[in-house]
């Protein structure tokens, strides 16, 4: 096989070049042997944090699982930037159906191999936000309660992207998207109940259950090379910021997505068997401002004279998470 | 051995006997003793290697069925009426994917208003998908259907529907010889897959395919159902040989010889019309009946000659196009319409229809050189590669990708 040459992204202090690291240690993007599961040449935005996402996600599993992996996708960016073919991106075995029904596919994917006594190929489904909380919740609920020998990856990029940024009911509230405008006396997206599917998901019950961002990718690959341990069913929900839709610099998509973590806006945990047993605590916390403020979708919640009010309830919002989780670094963590 | 045995019964005992390997369906009448039974068998253990799979909507049901075919595995469902709708986009995405799944119809009314029983109209509902659909007239053919359909459907590569009436097929208790497996494994070979999901192997299915390739992507499904034109009579001609019965093939002609006025239908009513010409035969009245065993692909041909020099043709059908009339009427007409009819499939995906092809077609149709169906600006070059690979190598892999790799290729004459 021809060498790969190697490209470097930039991810933070986690950084990938981290030569500072023992060998063991070091992630697996450092390592010249990892698969390059979707190569370069594809057609994501410049900064798109869902490419990367799945990137890194993937060369986890495909490292943890010695190559032996299939991955099914939704409709949605991923897909569609990935595979105008013949130029297709992906260099393991993939498969595209429908928008809403990855975590179906996958299952007859996993059953198929069962069958065949292939067990040890594994199977990942992945789809954005609106592929997995919206249209293939039905099927991602039908999964998890079967426990399917599946890991199910949602990269969450808050919005239907792919057709021109709409709201999926992961768009946060006061969010503009095309069809929640800023525009009339509460622009952007109304303010709802929220669908926090890493917690239904622990509600089912199943072995593992953890949230991510691309800025942490030491945290990212670990927590996939935990969801391969466990058979049965497991999802991993990644926070990916759109540069496109979000209305933020292509290079700022890592420091964004840390002040998602840093805000207490993404909370950063794993579940085993319904249960938490790990946080990512907060290193520095920031006030959500700081993180609106880099995102035109919030702009109309700034200048003059601005939303104050809205911006509180997004803080207040933050605060329940960082309350509820224990995001904040105690003594005893020091 | 002739038994007498429920329809659903039947076909279970069939299905199980082609070996599938992932059964996944949703429950809905009058398809549900057909999975029941099948879930009982795999549940003890006589239907083994195969898992069965309990699923949330029939649109899991077919969709578990289509990840299961791509990674290699012989898929069976089953359903009727408003599951088929429910699962209607992975329907065509099955036959889109050419992926040979299996799946029994219990034939039964859409709604609103809600209705359990017996017509057609959920079957026509997907006419369109690229599935090949077979009506079978008793549950014997029904049982028979299912063991030629796993075949044809692997053979080809195209997912195939075996529609059975619902209640008056599915609930009858007839008699019924079912194959033993020795006998089924005579006849269907392992499944070997032209496209599979395997890691060391590693393809892309699915991809996103634009106006450059969708036509001939598009009619190469087309041309697999014109194949499949060919392997349905010669299948039903083995199976006959082998086990010395007739079942399935494209159409079931019934003392046509001398007849002026023929019927036509599909399913089970074939029966009961057959007894009514019968009688009317008795009465000195020249009638015959011409059964449609193979609705998709539409035997055009075969119809046409059973139905030419007739003074009458009846159309008998359980389903209708509102604001149109009949739908198997409409085809029947297709095949024996005497002004010129033609069918000209342009824009697919996307495609420009531009004037100077509209003008080239235009200009055949007044010359006599416009076939009854052709497609507008159809790449027969990048066709006639993919039915070459086709031909030669078994594993020639999702069909799809392998027209986009053709057209990214520098061309022989341009090189
Ligand atoms: C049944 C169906 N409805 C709508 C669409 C159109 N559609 C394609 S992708 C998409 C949005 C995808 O959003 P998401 O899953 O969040 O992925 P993203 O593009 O944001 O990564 C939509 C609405 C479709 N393909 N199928
Ligand atoms: S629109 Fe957003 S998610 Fe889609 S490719 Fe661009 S940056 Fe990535
Ligand atoms: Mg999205």
């Amino acid at each position: 096989m021809s060498e790969t040459r190697v490209h470097f992204y930039q991810v933070g202090s986690f950084a990938v070049g981290n030569r500072l690291l023992s060998a063991d240690e070091r992630t697996v993007q450092s390592d010249r042997r990892r698969t390059n599961s979707i190569d370069s040449g594809h057609r994501a935005c410049q900064g798109c944090g869902e490419a990367l996402g799945a990137r890194y996600a993937l060369d986890a599993a495909m490292r943890v699982t010695s190559g032996q992996l299939v991955a099914v996708n939704a409709t949605g960016c991923l897909e569609v930037f990935s595979t105008p073919f013949p130029e297709t991106s992906w260099q393991i075995p993939w498969l595209h159906s429908l928008f809403g029904n990855a975590p179906a596919v996958a299952t007859g994917v996993a059953a198929a191999l069962r069958v065949k006594g292939r067990d040890q190929v594994r199977v990942v489904g992945q789809a954005g936000d609106g592929g997995t909380v919206d249209i293939g919740f039905g099927t991602l609920s039908g999964m998890f309660e079967r426990n399917d020998d599946v890991l199910f990856v949602c990269y969450d990029n808050e919005g239907y992207m792919n057709t021109g940024v709409q709201r999926s009911a992961a768009t946060p509230p006061t969010a503009r998207t095309a069809t929640t405008d800023a525009v009339g006396p509460e622009p952007g997206n109304a303010f709802g109940q929220g669908k926090d599917v890493p917690r239904i998901a622990m509600a089912h019950g199943i072995p593992y259950v953890a949230t991510a961002t691309v800025a942490d990718l030491h945290d990212l690959e670990r927590k996939v090379e935990r969801a391969m341990s466990f058979h049965g069913a497991r999802y991993l929900h990644v926070f990916v910021p759109c540069p496109l839709g979000w209305g933020a610099a292509s290079s700022e998509t890592i420091h964004v997505a840390r002040l998602a973590k840093e805000t207490g806006i993404f909370p950063v945990y794993e579940a085993e068997y319904g249960e938490v047993t790990g946080v990512t605590k907060i290193r520095r916390q920031a006030p959500v401002t700081e993180y609106l403020r880099l995102q035109r979708r919030y702009a109309h919640l700034f200048g003059h004279p601005g939303r104050p009010d809205v911006v509180a309830r997004l803080q207040a919002m933050a605060d329940a998470n960082i309350a509820r989780y224990g995001l904040l670094a105690t003594e005893e963590d020091e | 051995m002739l038994r007498q045995i429920e329809g659903s019964h039947a076909i279970a005992e069939s299905v199980a006997r082609c070996r599938p390997e992932v059964v996944c369906a949703y429950p809905i009448s009058p398809q549900t003793h057909i999975i029941e039974a099948i879930g009982v068998m795999v549940k003890e253990g006589t239907l083994a290697p195969c898992e069965f799979i309990n699923v949330e909507s029939e649109f899991a049901a077919m969709s578990v069925s289509i990840g299961a075919s791509a990674a290699g595995a012989r898929a069976y469902t089953a359903t009727a009426s408003q599951g088929l709708l429910f699962m209607i986009e992975a329907v065509y995405n099955a036959a889109g994917l050419g992926l040979p799944i299996v799946m029994t119809l219990a034939n039964r009314a859409i709604g609103a208003p809600i209705n359990i029983w017996n017509d057609h109209s959920d079957a026509m509902a997907v006419r369109d998908s690229g599935w090949i659909q077979l009506f079978a007239e008793t549950n014997q053919e029904a049982a028979d259907l299912h063991v030629q359909a796993f075949r044809l459907a692997e053979e080809l590569s195209v997912p195939v529907m075996v529609c059975m009436d619902g209640f008056i097929l599915t609930h009858a208790v007839e008699g019924v010889d079912l194959l033993d497996q020795e006998q089924v494994d005579r006849f269907l070979p392992p499944y070997e897959p032209r496209q599979v999901l395997d890691p060391e192997d590693p393809v892309s299915i699915g991809a996103m395919v634009g106006p450059e390739a969708f036509e001939e992507v598009r009619y190469l499904a087309h041309l697999r159902q014109l194949d499949a034109l060919d392997r349905i009579p010669e299948i039903a001609a083995e199976f006959s040989e082998m086990f010395g019965r007739d079942s399935g093939g494209l159409v079931r002609p019934y003392r046509l010889e001398d007849a002026e006025t023929v019927i036509v239908a599909m399913g089970s009513v074939l029966g009961t019309i057959k007894d009514a010409v019968d009688e009317r035969r008795d009465a000195g009245e020249r009638l015959g009946v011409l059964g449609i065993t193979s609705f998709r692909p539409f035997p055009l041909e075969a119809v046409r000659q059973a139905l030419a020099g007739r003074e009458r043709v009846v159309v008998v059908e359980k389903a209708f196009s509102l604001g149109m009339g009949g739908v198997l009427a409409t085809d029947v007409a297709m095949a024996i319409g005497t002004t010129t009819l033609h069918t000209v499939v342009a824009g697919l995906g996307g495609r420009p229809i531009t004037r100077t092809a509209l003008l080239d077609m235009l200009e055949r149709a007044r010359t006599g050189r416009l076939a009854t169906l052709s497609f507008l600006d159809l790449d027969e070059g990048v066709i006639a590669r993919e039915r070459a690979r086709m031909a030669t190598v078994r594993r020639s892999g999702p069909f799809a990708e392998n027209v986009l790799r053709d057209l990214g290729r520098p061309r022989e004459d341009q090189a």
